[in-house]
């Protein structure tokens, strides 16, 4: 079958000057949000939640649920803090969305902060991001000169500002309370969870994090009724809806950004959109969604010969047929992340890419914790060394045991067991 | 000398202030108008910072060394950052380091000796679908091949950005200026 293409989130991104109010309007811009004003709150949330819209920052956390967990107190206000501070390897789509079509965006937060009773949204973007900062704070002036920002919204009681947040480099800034840290002017360093932002968030006040297109998809929700987005996807079924941006990169033909319904498989984000893998030469790995999500073959076939194993109906089937969404991809060991693949072909050293990888992830370490702070740096290193072919048999070994210890599923116990005095000695890996 | 912001910089800052719940917010934003007038965060530039906030100085001592935009040493009148990251790495981005490395016949990390540029390795910078790429100051150049940058260079050498120490700021005079 071949893959639909909707055009919905990305209808104005070969419009002219599609980044002005101007240009916004012609396409029917602000429609939803006037649509959204008459349905009020309530019914904004419902329909929301009716779209089985999955956070697009990762997660995959349900939007419409998470919208329920905001905990409102009488004597604190309540925020919208946007995750636009994509920084996860291989991920492209938000950038387009604030470049291509910053009002589209910026008509998503509106309708969110009304549906959440919010009067102040900050957008955090990612400091390198200098068009894209640029180019919402414009659609921001252009949106409050238009009365849809300001005191009175549209002509209501509401009143609601959009504050833009730049950023200053540093990845885990992504992270939902490592970016309300960040907000607050401190060290991006997360924060323990429970309390949950939605319940103590930004400034002490219960704050929902969104990703910047999860909201940016909620003026197309609002348009076509959230149960009819939601039937756009191939998962509707599993409570997956709608349409969402993909990106590829790597070694393909039309590496970029496409939207998609929900549910397209690998191979059709590679061959269909992505225009295959470039010429002469064959697909070894691909990443799934960003950096941070398990590594998928060809070669590797789905195994689940029970009826009631969720990946049944692919039983027997490459990875790469399987639908990309949240739970599919889980149910493959990996995750569906960002949605924005990074392709590698038969040339590619596999060990390079992980000390690729490692080297980013030691380098982005926020320190405030011992395994990522330390591990990283060990794997990376281990990774040269293997590369470098001055790996010895018992080096695999230690890689797993560095491995367990970061996923903290190591035990002293075993480690004295096989009279490993040196564990967790940093020189026993030099 | 004690480090001061222009009035047209403070007044950027004063138009933020309002906007946040505390004044510790603003760091971040303080920051980078500074380093759009000063070049680099000195000493003065945190002990100004930190006045202005109410805040000591190793509270914002604490957020420069954390953020990698915020840079504690001199740097050339460009900075060019080149992603090393997976997706840029697998489209040659490490020809596009040599390639850099030469040209300005200055190591990663270095500035060239007529201060002109500065070249540092940056993390994946979203531009993935455009590897190899570079950002130089607050532009980005994407599909890059070793031949394409003389031209980008030279450019870069000729334009002369009046009234900032550094061509690359998030928050401030340039972030508005243009569109
Ligand atoms: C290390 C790390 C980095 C992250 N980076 C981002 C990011 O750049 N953008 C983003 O939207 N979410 C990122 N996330 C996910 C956020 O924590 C959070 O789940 C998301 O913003 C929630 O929005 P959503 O429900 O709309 O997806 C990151 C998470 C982690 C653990
Ligand atoms: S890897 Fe270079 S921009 Fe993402």
């Amino acid at each position: 079958m071949p893959v639909e293409n909707p055009r919905l989130l990305t209808k104005n991104y070969d419009t002219p000057n599609s980044w002005t109010l101007a240009a916004y309007e012609a396409s029917g811009g602000y429609q939803a949000l006037r649509k959204a004003i008459a349905m009020g709150p309530a019914a904004i949330r419902e329909e929301v939640k009716a779209a089985n819209l999955r956070g697009r920052g990762g997660a995959g956390f349900a939007a419409g649920v998470k919208w329920s967990f905001l905990k409102t107190s009488p004597d604190k206000p309540n925020y919208i803090a946007v995750n636009a501070d994509e920084g996860e390897p291989g991920t492209i789509k938000d950038r387009t969305l604030m470049e291509k079509d910053p009002h589209r965006c910026v008509e998503g937060f509106i309708i969110a902060a009304y549906a959440l009773d919010v009067h102040t949204v900050f957008v955090y973007i990612r400091g390198e991001l200098v068009l894209a900062i640029k180019r919402i704070e414009q659609a921001v002036r252009e949106a409050r000169a238009k009365g849809y920002l300001g005191d009175k919204v549209i002509d209501q009681d509401f009143k609601l500002d959009i504050v833009v947040h730049a950023g200053a480099g540093a990845y885990i800034c992504g992270e939902e309370t490592s970016l309300l840290n960040s907000l607050e002017g401190l060290r991006g360093e997360p924060r323990l969870k429970p309390p949950f932002p939605a319940v103590v968030g930004a400034f002490g006040a219960p704050t929902i994090v969104n990703n910047l297109e999860t909201l940016a998809t909620v003026p197309t929700i609002i348009e076509l009724g959230g149960d009819a987005f939601s039937k756009l996807s191939r998962l509707h079924h599993l409570r997956d809806g709608g349409v969402r941006l993909y990106g590829i990169s790597g070694h393909v033909n039309r590496p970029g950004v496409y939207e998609a319904p929900v549910g397209i498989t690998l191979r059709e984000l590679i061959d269909d959109l992505g225009g295959g893998v470039r010429k002469g030469h064959t697909l070894k790995a691909v990443i799934p969604g960003g950096s941070s999500t398990p590594v998928l073959r060809e070669q590797d076939v789905v195994h689940a010969p029970d009826e009631k194993h969720p990946l049944h109906a692919w039983h027997g089937k490459s990875h790469l047929d399987v639908p990309m969404g949240v739970d599919t991809m889980r149910g493959l060991g990996t995750m569906l992340g960002t949605c924005c693949a990074i392709v590698m072909d038969e040339t590619t050293s596999m060990v390079r890419v992980a000390e690729n990888l490692m080297m980013f992830y030691a380098h982005e370490s926020c320190g405030q914790c011992t395994p990522c702070r330390e591990g990283c740096a060990w794997m990376a290193r281990l990774c040269q060394q293997v590369r470098r072919r001055h790996g010895h048999a018992g080096r695999p070994r230690h890689a797993r045991r560095r491995r367990q210890q970061h996923h903290g599923q190591h035990h002293l116990r075993a480690r004295r067991r096989r009279g490993d005095a040196h564990a967790g000695d940093p020189e026993a890996v030099s | 000398m004690a480090f001061e912001l222009t009035p047209e910089r403070l007044a950027i800052f004063e138009e933020l202030l309002p906007k946040y719940p505390t004044k510790q917010a603003l760091t971040i934003p303080l920051l980078h108008i500074c380093q759009e007038q000063a070049g680099h965060i000195s000493d003065e530039v945190i002990e100004y910072v930190a006045k202005k906030l109410s805040l000591s100085t190793a509270d914002v001592k604490g957020v420069v060394t954390f953020y990698t935009l915020f840079q504690q040493k001199p740097v050339g009148r460009n900075v060019v950052w080149v992603c090393r990251t997976l997706s840029c790495e697998l489209m040659g981005a490490r020809d596009i380091t040599r390639a850099l490395e030469e040209k300005l016949d200055c190591h990663v990390g270095e500035t060239t000796k007529d201060g002109e540029f500065t070249l540092l390795e940056a993390e994946c910078l979203a531009a993935c679908g455009g590897g190899p790429m570079i950002q130089l100051n607050d532009e980005y150049f994407e599909n890059l091949t070793p031949e394409k940058l003389d031209a980008i260079l030279d450019a870069a050498r000729k334009k002369k950005d009046g009234g900032c120490a550094v061509t690359f700021s998030p928050v401030g005079i340039r972030a508005r200026k243009e569109h």
